[in-house]
């Protein structure tokens, strides 16, 4: 078994034109750069991204965007973007906005291999219309469906060459989700290093979802708002 | 005098109890922290994967695997836990979480809440709000009572598209604290200062004012 490859390179190298990617991240954090760059640099086009959101005008999906490789966009907020609001606002792009959890939740589904989840968020909105909907105790629920993408690109802290994956603080946010529901899941990590230094009791995504990993380069790390306080 | 947002927040504060698990959205309500009771065990909840929210790091301590919902950097607390984004909906949609605060371009008198989209002006999405408000045991809204326009935003139905609905229980706004009842807007308090005909004349939805309503006092 070898799942380590040189690079983001390598590991976007089937790629193609018209996938459906999965691409883990919240805002700026725990998003996978490397990947990021090296699809920018392919070029591939008329992407479906599910991602919670879309980046910034510059960074992170953001940088897709500006190279119009994305046809459809699926996610919760895209408040931070621009560039995102043009395309939307003009046509030019497809958007699907969905609840957060309904989004985390279809990722979990995926990778747990159920068809289908039901939850009460979005019921008598808009993004109720066309679903099935079902009464559970007196409450109503919709069915929302697992999802079905070609690649999951997720970013971990640690990585082992098993592909078990370690996440840091809120950088984990759907990154595990997105490991678990790809059909080929791709892992950039901060730090590669041999099955068995991880401790098998605090390894998050098991190694078994994971198809091809690599130790990322030069992290920016972008802060989306950066808030401090001052020392009284 | 209308209250102003830190007013709102500290109002809000007082509708937390010891030992509640509490989501604070973003705006007004991320305010609330800073008037939790001093002594008083609350753990915030940030849904991209965190309890146990803790303030803004000091300058250069700021960590960018560490922020909240609103991308803001934060830091944690003595207790604090990480986890998922499934997780972190799996405990809101399962009733844990004891009490959200969010803001509200518009609510109904039946407790309809929308605060996500603006057709054809604002794109933004609705992020986690929609699972919150349709799987949260209490929801208060802090929101202002009018639009700049002065045209109120307590309605006998929502304009815009919703985020949830009949879900809404309490709303703090600038100029009064209102409950969402079976009959429409019950008045309890209002700002200092402002009248009960101000509030009837600014509320466009049904509203119910029975006996003296107090003044809110800080």
């Amino acid at each position: 078994m070898n799942k380590v490859v040189s690079g983001a390179e390598e590991a976007i190298r089937d790629i193609a034109d018209g996938n459906t990617l999965m691409l883990g991240g919240f805002g700026l954090c725990g998003i996978p750069e490397n990947c990021i760059d090296a699809l920018v640099k392919k070029g591939v086009s008329g992407l479906t991204c599910i991602s919670n959101n879309a980046g910034v005008d510059d960074f992170g999906i953001g940088l897709m965007l500006q190279q119009k490789q994305v046809k459809k966009m699926i996610a919760s907020y895209v408040g931070e973007n621009a560039e995102f609001e043009r395309q939307l606002l003009s046509g030019e792009l497809e958007v699907e906005l969905i609840p957060q959890g309904t989004l985390a939740t279809r990722c979990l589904a995926a990778g747990y291999g159920m068809p289908a989840v039901f939850t009460p968020a979005g019921v008598g909105t808009e993004v109720a219309d066309g679903k099935e909907s079902r009464v559970f105790n007196d409450k109503e629920y919709l069915m929302e469906m697992a999802f079905d993408a070609d690649f999951a690109i997720v970013k971990a802290w640690k990585g082992d060459t098993q592909g078990n994956l370690v996440y840091k603080e809120t950088a984990r946010n759907f990154n595990p989700l997105m490991a678990m529901a790809g059909r080929v899941t791709i892992a950039e990590v901060e730090e590669l290093v041999p099955a068995g230094e991880l401790d098998p009791d605090h390894i998050h995504t098991p190694g078994i979802y994971v198809h091809r990993i690599f130790q990322g380069r030069a992290y920016e790390k972008r802060i989306e708002q950066r808030t401090v306080r001052t020392r009284e | 005098m209308a209250l102003n947002k830190e007013q709102i927040a500290k109002r809000i504060a007082r509708e937390l109890k010891d030992g509640y698990y509490v989501n604070l959205g973003i705006g007004i309500p991320t305010l609330v922290a800073n008037y939790i009771p001093a002594g008083m065990d609350v753990v915030l909840q940030s849904e991209n994967g965190l309890l146990g929210m803790g303030p803004f790091p000091f300058e250069g301590e700021e960590d960018p695997d560490l922020i909240n919902a609103g991308k803001q950097t934060i830091t944690t607390v003595p207790g604090s836990v990480f986890f998922d984004s499934a997780m972190s909906f799996g405990m809101i949609r399962a009733g844990k979480v004891d009490l959200t605060v969010l803001g509200a371009m518009e609510v109904s008198e039946r407790g309809d809440i929308a605060n996500w989209k603006i057709p054809g002006k604002m794109v933004k999405g609705m992020g986690g709000a929609m699972d919150l408000v349709a799987s949260a045991r209490n929801i208060i809204v802090a929101m202002m009572h009018t639009n700049p326009k002065g045209e109120s935003k307590l309605l006998p139905a929502c304009s815009l598209p919703l985020t949830g609905v009949g879900c809404v229980k309490k709303i703090v706004s600038d100029l009064a604290v209102l409950d969402i009842t079976p009959q429409g807007f019950q008045l309890l308090e209002r700002a200092p200062g402002v009248s009960v005909e101000e509030i009837i004349a600014k509320t466009a939805g049904k509203l119910i004012v029975e006996g003296e309503i107090p003044e809110i006092v800080f």
